[in-house]
């Protein structure tokens, strides 16, 4: 008996492992086939401002205060997490340079995304899931509206075009947050915390963070979309449209933010190279 | 109650038709032909694919295999472009109305309305009232969202909405489901009401007898797929109405007058 499961075993895996390739192929064949239609109507022709509108009011105003709160807090966590540190060193005043390129860099831009696919992508994906299952699609379709063109179209509009705006200001929230921590509280003196900061905190490192949080925006619009339209019938359907939509998105972020960064190193070297090697020149 | 002309080429034909989702087959090689001004009522066991045949005839939905046709031309042969503006010749209720959430009445049925013709506001809030009061409706519902009304008002309003672009052919997914009998007359009302007050073609999708005794022209009873013998064709019967309720078929007679006879024992076995 023992023998004749081991092959059996051996042949549910391989069986498993080729369901689950299958899947995969599948899913990324899938999401590149949406993501063509999207890009056709996005060259082609746009819906109307009314029909924008209420898409960038839900994805921009509306999420405003979570990110700037949560960057608020973020800011603050980095001063009580980091002070210890340097002060260890006696190098506090500098608490404003590792705060502050931290915020820029990475945190600014990938908690205002993480915010919005929690908060937008799962509400996205819901909703379209629940305009699938109650045939609210296909009444798009009949009444000579194309799904895309007026449900993804707008809400991609709005996640591309304003988390770079929600950056900006998670940026902004988190610098005051921390600012206020590490001056008021812990003590560090204001304008060395501000001087360090402005010494080692260039364009190129804001320019950089929002440069990738426009492709945390469109990661984000075309997952939770995309769950939407693949959802499956039923009130665990929508549920697990919107879980999957947070959880692929954030992956799809975190792959994103490292590829990115990646890529953005690279530039910055060739930037300092090529831009301030006159300036950096000794003599 | 109108009547058919039968011409020689129909409005809608299916041709071999058969879908599959996954490995489930919910139709299979089934011809059927819609000839234009009837009204024809589809019937037959929930899961046997009368509403994926009505998704089919107007191209919401491709079959695995044949052809669908729609004024003699296939709706995969057509343009993208060209299928939209045809699918614009129907009108089409749904099972659960599927009103947009998001907007109210006046939205709902205004959609269609502005987003394809460039009629003014005015003529748009005419058109709306006009349409409200066909179903029986006061304008004073407009401001209502979907989530305020009553099944039957949904019904009605999405019926409002289906007819503000004055369709030629009308499809009607179980209508009466979950209404009360007197909402049920009332859509059974509404429907012969269209009828009469436009050339339209309509084709009713419904487990309701007394549907199809009052608006059929003709039925087509399909049998579920999964339990059709070898070489047996998946439309069991086709006639006008007063011939499925006079069928000698156990499997019609038994349906239309609600008898489960043998589908219990059948269901028994299986279990």
């Amino acid at each position: 008996m023992a023998s004749a499961a081991i092959p059996q075993v051996r042949r549910g895996l391989v069986r498993s492992l080729g369901q689950w390739t299958v899947d995969i192929v599948r899913f990324v064949g899938d999401l590149a086939l949406f993501s063509l239609d999207l890009l056709g109507w996005l060259c082609g022709r746009l819906p109307r401002g009314r029909v924008v509108l209420p898409s960038l009011y839900m994805i921009g105003v509306q999420s405003l205060p979570v990110v700037l709160v949560t960057g608020g807090f973020i800011g603050m966590v980095l001063a009580v997490q980091s002070y210890d540190q340097l002060r260890s060193v006696r190098m506090e005043a500098t608490l404003g340079t590792v705060i502050n390129l931290t915020l820029v860099k990475e945190l600014g831009p990938v908690l205002a995304a993480v915010m919005l696919a929690g908060r937008v992508g799962s509400s996205i994906a819901a909703e379209i899931g629940t305009m699938k299952i109650t045939e609210q699609i296909d009444a798009l379709r009949m009444l000579g509206a194309d799904p895309v063109q007026y449900l993804v179209v707008p809400r991609f509009l709005g996640c591309f075009l304003l988390i770079p705006l929600l950056t900006v200001f998670a940026d902004a929230a988190g610098l005051v947050g921390g600012w206020f921590f590490s001056t008021q509280l812990l003590g560090v003196d204001s304008s060395h915390y501000w001087i360090h900061s402005e010494e080692m905190i260039g364009g190129f490192d804001f320019c950089g963070g929002i440069f990738k949080s426009f492709f945390f925006g469109a990661a984000i619009a075309v997952i939770a979309c995309h769950r939407g339209f693949q959802c499956d019938a039923g009130a665990e359907g929508v549920g697990k449209a919107a879980t999957e939509s947070f959880v692929y998105s954030f992956v799809a972020i975190m792959a994103l933010d490292f590829l990115l960064s990646m890529v953005l190193t690279v530039a910055q070297h060739f930037w300092y190279a090529y831009w301030f090697r006159p300036v950096m020149a000794p003599g | 109650m109108i009547e058919t002309q039968p011409q020689l080429k129909p409005l809608l034909e299916l041709e071999g038709v058969s879908r599959l989702f996954g490995t489930q087959v919910v139709l299979s090689a089934v011809n059927l032909q819609v000839f234009q001004g009837e009204t024809l009522v589809v019937i037959g066991e929930s899961g046997c694919g009368k509403s994926v045949t009505l998704r089919m005839l107007c191209g919401l939905l491709t079959p695995t295999s044949g052809k669908v046709r729609f004024e003699g031309l296939s709706w995969s042969e057509r343009p993208e472009r060209n299928r939209r503006n045809e699918q614009l010749r129907f009108g089409f209720l749904f099972q659960g109305a599927a009103l947009f959430d998001s907007m109210n009445v006046f939205e709902n049925v205004a959609f269609g309305l502005r987003q394809n013709t460039v009629l003014k506001a005015d003529q748009i809030e005419q058109i709306v009232r006009e349409r409200l009061n066909e179903v029986g409706l006061p304008f004073s519902v407009c401001e209502k969202k979907p989530a305020q009304l009553s099944g039957g008002m949904k019904k009605r309003v999405a019926l409002a909405r289906a007819l503000a672009l004055t369709p030629e052919i009308m499809l009607y997914d179980e209508p009466t489901t979950g209404l009360d009998p007197v909402m049920t007359d009332v859509i059974n009302e509404l429907i012969l009401q269209t009828r009469r007050a436009r050339t339209i073609t309509s084709i009713v999708v419904t487990h309701d007898m007394s549907t199809v005794k009052k608006v059929a022209d003709r039925v087509v009873m399909l049998h579920p797929a999964a339990r059709l013998a070898e070489g047996e064709q998946q439309v069991i019967f086709e006639g006008p109405a007063a011939a499925a309720f006079a069928s000698p078929d156990a499997r019609v007679s038994q349906f239309v007058k609600g008898e489960a006879g043998a589908r219990l024992r059948e269901m028994a076995l299986a279990g």
